[in-house]
């Protein structure tokens, strides 16, 4: 087995550490990009590593299930598709409560990303992160408000800062 | 945007098939040809609207990664931000609006490889790198659905 998930117990939620070894790795930087459209795409990839297609599946199924793929599937362009606003809204919650409103905060469905970052006292005090997409700014700050009504008291502060301009975006890229 | 597209992107987000013909496997699902799913499939990454077909990984499983952020001067912003994106580590760069006016995300095989980028960033622009590296994540990207116009 080559993507062993073992589940560590860091005392909020279990995380999953899966080791890969190197020909999972190689798969990693080879599908990155990924699948090539053609009918018979694992068998293009094995090709180009000298692997057997069934291998490649097998590998790939594992690391499904042992959450190193989050998924497979169409990656779609949200820009492109009009999604132009994108609101990075952070709050400011009890640290003992963030756990509990992040996960509620996170099942919201026009939240993309929710996470628990460190506070940069005093410069930067807020330690939940929740992504806001939407076709306008005026949707994203409805969003927003109804994190505001969830959240409620615990809510201490928070900002929303929309970007105003791509500079880069790729995805996740490891390097050979 | 035809139904068939519609589909084709709101409908396989995930759960792409892990079998030896896996559009094949949607074109039967669908009710159209092989050649047809390919071909849409093909045609709307050229054009933009599909980035890629294929894995979402998850970052922290394969490599460690945090999200930075730096307050720059107007006037340096072009400057910095060039710099920032000239490191292969660096995948997602906004400008957004804040004293914090620069956010990317940086991925590296391990920690020590995240804090060299950061010192390096720090080093050559004289600017302070805010490290606030992921403490626990409460929303997998499992995808999202999409609103037509």
């Amino acid at each position: 087995m080559s993507a062993q998930g073992k589940t560590v117990d860091n005392g909020c939620d279990p995380v999953i550490e899966a080791e890969l070894d190197a020909v999972d790795r190689r798969i990693v930087i080879a599908t990155q990009d990924g699948l090539p459209l053609v009918r018979r795409p694992y068998h293009a990839v094995a090709r180009d590593l000298g692997l057997e297609p069934e291998d490649v599946i097998a590998r790939m199924r594992r690391l499904l299930d042992a959450g190193v793929i989050r998924r497979i599937g169409v990656v779609p362009n949200h820009y492109a598709l009009g999604y132009r606003a994108n609101g990075m809204s952070v709050w400011d919650v009890p640290d003992e409560r963030v756990q509990d409103l992040g996960r509620r905060v996170g099942s919201l469905p026009f939240v993309s990303h929710c996470y628990h970052r460190p506070r940069h006292l005093p410069d930067w005090p807020y330690n939940l992160f929740a992504m806001v997409h939407g076709r306008d700014r005026v949707t994203v700050e409805g969003g927003v408000d109804a994190i505001a009504r969830l959240l409620g008291d615990d809510a201490r502060g928070h900002r929303v800062l929309y970007s105003t301009r791509i500079l880069k975006k790729t995805g996740l890229r490891l390097v050979a | 945007m035809t139904e068939f597209e519609k589909r084709l992107l709101d409908g396989y987000q995930r759960g792409f098939p892990l079998t030896p013909r896996p559009y094949a496997g949607i074109a039967e699902e669908l009710g159209v040809d092989e050649a047809e799913v390919i071909a849409t499939l093909r045609r709307l990454a050229a054009e933009g609207v599909v980035s890629r077909v294929g894995a979402v990984f998850e970052p922290l499983s394969v490599s460690a990664s945090t999200l930075a952020a730096m307050a720059v001067p107007d006037d340096r912003l072009a400057e910095v931000a060039e710099l920032v994106n000239g490191f292969a580590e660096v995948n997602h760069n906004y400008q957004r609006e804040h004293s914090f006016n620069l956010w990317f995300v940086i991925i590296a095989a391990d920690e020590d490889g995240v804090a060299r980028v950061i010192d390096d960033i720090e080093e050559r622009t004289g600017l302070e790198v805010l490290d606030l590296p992921m403490l626990e994540g409460y929303h997998l990207d499992l995808g999202f659905p999409l609103q037509w116009n």
